[in-house]
């Protein structure tokens, strides 16, 4: 069996386009999805019930369904309703983009929320009765101790968490988006070459996945240096 | 007027009494030395004073200035008021059995922090105090070095400059060397020692009974969550009072 690598290469400007897209929609969903987790994190800890059961809701409902579902959800079911094509959303709400950023980053937002709620809970407790002891107040507990500390302590597993997703974003080719996973579909459907077309896009997630693990190395030789072994 | 006045502490867990009415008055340059076998709540006692855990009973004075407590539904005191609280706890720091420095900091990050961060110093002066204090306990060498590459014996200076870092009005220590390796005792030994005689005021839980008769000026036995005997150290360890004491020093003193 030989492979058309003469075709491969001709197209290789449709697979680029769909790494910029598949890297932009994964960038986004990330960042939202952090920004989200902290609160929610929090919110998990929390001693208060108000804050502790709505966080341990979402997280729940998120990690229980398929994130092809929830994608579903929001980018077909959201449509439906009168109320949602009327409203000053619509434009956003409309695009595939936009939908399924806001899919992944829901999605993403309960999966971290959750390993940083661990990381959280397992903070040493000496380290927290000494900021209490020095006169700390919870706020400059959270922002200066709390959490610099758990969020260290999530990267080895936040690091899982973002090349699950950077995998997961092939779903995006599901509702019209021509990400790497798209382009692959689309070649396969221009030439008939189903082997060519994923086997391609297949290569170019695990070299993605490559330089993400060893992103995460260098995050980690940075910010964990506190857990490595004694040097000299 | 005392640096910090305990008024008869109570503290119970459940149905359990651990202290039934401890006081305790230290002024200017005094250096108490409590010591106790365990389950005599002397740790629990120190925690008491800076509300690491919550007493049942009791006054907590901290330069003539009384803590306000107020009654807690699930049982115990707790401050009626964050702010105070924060800024007396800034005023009694604290050094631990297990150091419980930050982790995620360097030796100097973490002597700076309480005052940036608490006092709200600004970081070069608080940078310059941090390095005063780490020379002060000889561990400037290893100012860039996080707590988990540093011996016991480091570590617990590191913490004991954290604690002076904030120059607080009384020093507390919780068993400063209980979790140490025999041989580096006496290096953070050394360290006490000389702050006392610089005249600073310290609450020591020690099982040191040498630190205790040589260092100290104020002795106190806890037994059972009661002041057993307290004192002039060298007059209470050489001529104890009480049963318990004879059979405490009999099994401890060396």
């Amino acid at each position: 069996m030989t492979l058309d690598y003469q075709l491969i290469w001709q197209n290789l400007p449709l697979y680029l386009n769909g790494v910029a897209l598949t890297l932009k929609v994964l960038l986004i969903s990330l960042t939202c999805g952090l920004a989200l987790a902290i609160p929610l994190a929090l919110m998990r800890v929390s001693r208060t019930c108000l804050l502790r059961y709505p966080a341990w809701l979402y997280t729940y409902v998120i990690r229980g369904t398929p994130m092809l579902v929830q994608l579903f959800l929001v980018y077909y079911g959201l449509a439906q309703f009168e109320a949602v094509r009327q409203s000053p959303l619509w434009p956003y709400l409309s695009s595939a983009t936009f939908c399924t950023c806001l899919a992944f980053a829901i999605n993403t937002s309960a999966y971290s929320a959750e390993l940083l709620a661990g990381s959280l809970r397992s903070t040493p407790r000496g380290e927290v009765e000494a900021a209490r002891a020095m006169g700390m107040s919870r706020l400059t507990l959270y922002r200066r101790i709390l959490l610099p500390s758990a969020l260290r302590r999530a990267l080895p597993q936040y690091s899982n968490e973002v090349l699950m997703m950077l995998q997961t974003t092939s779903l995006a080719s599901i509702v019209t988006l021509v990400d790497i996973t798209g382009a692959a579909k689309t070649f396969n459907a221009r030439y008939y070459l189903p082997f060519e077309a994923f086997i391609t896009a297949g290569l170019i997630y695990l070299a993605l996945t490559f330089m993400l693990v060893r992103l995460f190395k260098l995050a980690e030789r940075h910010w964990l240096a506190y857990l490595a072994p004694r040097k000299h | 007027m005392n640096k910090l006045h305990i008024h008869e502490l109570h503290k119970s867990y459940g149905n359990h009494q651990v202290l039934k009415g401890v006081s305790l008055q230290a002024d200017a340059g005094d250096v108490i030395s409590i010591i106790g076998s365990s389950g005599s709540g002397k740790s629990t006692f120190l925690r008491c004073i800076n509300l690491l855990e919550q007493p049942s009973a009791g006054q907590i004075l901290v330069n003539g200035e009384q803590l306000k407590l107020r009654e807690c539904p699930r049982g115990g005191l707790r401050a009626a008021d964050p702010r105070q609280l924060q800024r007396l706890r800034a005023l009694l720091s604290m050094v631990f059995q297990h150091f419980n420095l930050w982790a995620h900091m360097s030796a100097l990050d973490n002597v700076m922090e309480a005052p940036v961060h608490v006092l709200g110093m600004n970081r070069k002066e608080a940078r310059e105090k941090a390095e005063h204090y780490l020379a002060k306990v000889g561990v400037s060498h290893r100012r860039d070095a996080y707590p988990a590459h540093m011996s016991g014996g480091e570590q617990q200076r590191v913490a004991i400059a954290r604690a002076l870092a904030m120059e607080p009005e009384v020093m507390l220590f919780d068993e400063p060397t209980s979790a140490l390796d025999p041989e580096l005792v006496g290096d953070v030994l050394k360290v006490m020692q000389d702050l006392a005689q610089e005249g600073r005021t310290m609450v020591v839980v020690t099982h040191e009974m040498s630190f205790a008769r040589e260092v100290s000026n104020q002795l106190l036995f806890l037994h059972q969550g009661l002041a057993e005997e307290r004192g002039d150290p060298r007059e209470v360890l050489a001529r104890p009072q009480s049963e318990r004491l004879r059979q405490f020093l009999a099994g401890s003193l060396k």
